[in-house]
């Protein structure tokens, strides 16, 4: 049976120091996060402030959701001596091998998640105000929201989906993979030229993703070598025994609000379908490894998909399906497990961005990442009679990623907003009320001195006594505002707190 | 596929279909004209604004952007 979809999303940004002859991008992520937070005034933040690391008792990236672990399989590592601090909003915000990685708070529905993503954004561009305060004249550090260096090296943004254990692997596998092949229509974040070998910029001069090029498994472990569709890492962060968590590798980082709440909401809304065992077994989608890239590569949303039962349909026509489904999904269970009365709102979208990309794809500027870098790369192409192959082209692809607010070609495009820029300043401080995030980020911000460390699912306190104690939140869905807002509001003190919780 | 899904689909595929019925076709493509020289204009403006902005040597940008190691 579905549960309560708890969502995330973690974002690897590219990172550049300008200005020196040998730029470490491993020192420039830890200047960059350093710089943040030395540079706020917020309660475990600012110079001698108590700095609340990560605690990485509960980390276990090895654990396959398969039961085994293939032989041949490398599992990620986990680097426990780089900066890796928790803030006051609840999120995660540290250096992943060598990029600046900052996973969001705990969401309960995909507003949140976006409201979130852009909180991470704004989060971004403070720390590169900071550092870039404290560097000699002539440097700088600039990051990019984007999956690919154009050169074979990717990062990835990941997804979180809070799921029922008892939802057997492999129907996950089945149709969670349809759905990740297709909705690329909407969730690309667009690509000038094509990253796999013996494909040039001739070939695919842009494409809808990213990330297809980098894939070539149907399911696996790993996140950077043999990349597959369907990531089996068994870490639920929470009660193992009812929970798993599906980690999502295949999805590119949007900037467009609309695409990043379209992306979370359908993927929550499908995940849900497989956890009541709603969804048509004919659906899936033949060779998907190979799907996944024809439908990347194809501008004209017309690739013919093999399904499981023979049929042919194109990505837009598997989406309508989906779609259909969801809609009943909504009428016949309602929204409790999917976020409530938005679930609403994410199946309207749905409608209008495939009709749109049925109809008029150019329609969707501002809503779709690929439409809109599309209609500038285009631009260009077309003012300077360049050939697909112009470095300039690539040059705007990258700069349409850069989060200088003076220098990001997203930022000029005029695209839909559905947050509010002054609830996203305040997002990048405090944490959403209905997640257990409320509790980590408001124990964060009422006593940094009294935390000796913090992960998803448990915080440890320090409190003068002889054994410091650990605070499990096992379940996601606990520690909001209107579990503890009230605990939290009338407690003087950690030792009151750890008292009244205990009883 | 449950009937009330298809009753979804049907539903979409009807609303398209009427809203194509009461509209001119003349005043479709004139508006289609317009809609495009506008989005023309906006695009030039837009480039105006991008080039001042854009990286001034795009090779040297492009190739020195190199990002190693992640996930």
């Amino acid at each position: 049976m579905a549960v309560p979809k708890t969502l995330g999303i973690e974002t690897e940004y590219g990172i550049v120091h300008r200005g020196v002859d040998l730029p470490n991008p491993i020192s420039a992520s830890s200047l960059l996060i350093n710089a943040y937070l030395s540079g706020r005034a917020e309660p475990g933040c600012g110079p001698g402030a108590p700095r609340v690391g990560w605690d990485f008792v509960d980390e276990s990236p090895s654990l396959d959701a398969r039961g085994f672990t293939p032989l041949d399989s490398v599992a990620p590592e986990i680097e426990t001596h780089m900066v890796n601090a928790v803030l006051t909003n609840g999120a995660r915000y540290y250096v992943d091998h060598a990029h600046p990685e900052l996973s969001t708070p705990e969401c309960a529905d995909p507003l949140s998640i976006v409201l979130q993503d852009r909180a991470a954004e704004y989060i971004i561009v403070e720390s590169m105000a900071a550092a870039n305060a404290v560097l000699s004249d002539g440097q700088e550090l600039v990051v990019y929201k984007n999956n690919s260096d154009g050169k074979g090296n990717s990062y990835g943004c990941h997804e979180n989906y809070l799921m029922d254990r008892a939802t057997p692997f492999s129907r996950i596998v089945k149709h969670a993979t349809t759905h990740f092949v297709t909705r690329q229509v909407f969730t690309g974040a667009g690509k000038v030229g094509c990253e796999l070998p013996f494909r040039d910029r001739e070939q695919v001069p842009f494409q809808l993703t990213q990330r297809s090029d980098f894939f070539e498994e149907e399911v696996g472990l790993e996140t950077t070598l043999k990349r597959p569709i369907i990531n089996t890492r068994d870490e639920p962060h929470a009660d193992p025994l009812r929970y798993r968590r599906l980690h999502v590798i295949v999805g590119d980082a949007n900037l467009c609000e609309v695409a990043t709440f379209l992306k979370v909401g359908s993927t929550a809304l499908v995940l849900a379908m497989v956890e009541d065992d709603l969804l048509d077994q004919r659906l899936a989608v033949v060779e998907p490894v190979q799907a996944l890239q024809a439908v990347s590569w194809d501008l004209t949303l017309s690739h013919p998909l093999m399904l499981a039962d023979g049929r042919t349909a194109t990505a837009i026509e598997v989406q309508w399906e989906l779609l259909a489904a969801a809609r009943g999904y909504l009428d016949d269970r309602g929204d409790a497990m999917v976020g409530g009365p938005i679930a609403h709102e994410v199946v309207r979208r749905w409608e209008s961005v495939l009709a749109g990309l049925e109809t008029d794809p150019d329609s969707l500027n501002g809503q779709v990442d690929w439409v809109t870098k599309r209609r500038v790369v285009e631009g260009v192409r077309e003012r300077y009679g360049l050939d697909p192959t112009d470095s300039k082209l690539a040059a705007v692809d990258l700069q349409y990623h850069d989060l200088r607010p003076d220098r990001s070609l997203f930022a000029r495009l005029g695209a839909e907003t559905l947050v509010d820029p002054e609830d996203v300043r305040r997002a990048a401080t405090t944490p959403p009320v209905d997640t257990r995030a409320y509790f980590r980020g408001r124990c964060l911000s009422l006593w940094p001195e009294s935390i000796v460390a913090a992960n998803w699912d448990s915080m440890v306190f320090e409190t003068g006594g002889e054994t410091l104690r650990r605070v499990p939140m096992m379940e996601p869905s606990r520690g909001t505002e209107e579990h503890v807002g009230t605990l939290l509001d009338t407690c003087k003190t950690v030792e009151e707190l750890l008292e009244r919780l205990s009883t | 596929m449950s009937d009330q899904e298809r009753a979804g689909q049907d539903r979409r595929r009807t609303d398209a279909s009427s809203s194509d019925e009461v509209t001119d076709e003349t005043s479709v493509a004139s508006s289609a004209t317009e809609r495009g020289e506008r989005l023309k204009n906006e695009l030039d403006e837009l480039l105006d604004e991008i080039d001042e902005v854009l990286e001034t040597n795009a090779e040297e940008f492009v190739k020195s952007y190199i990002q190693k190691g992640g996930e």
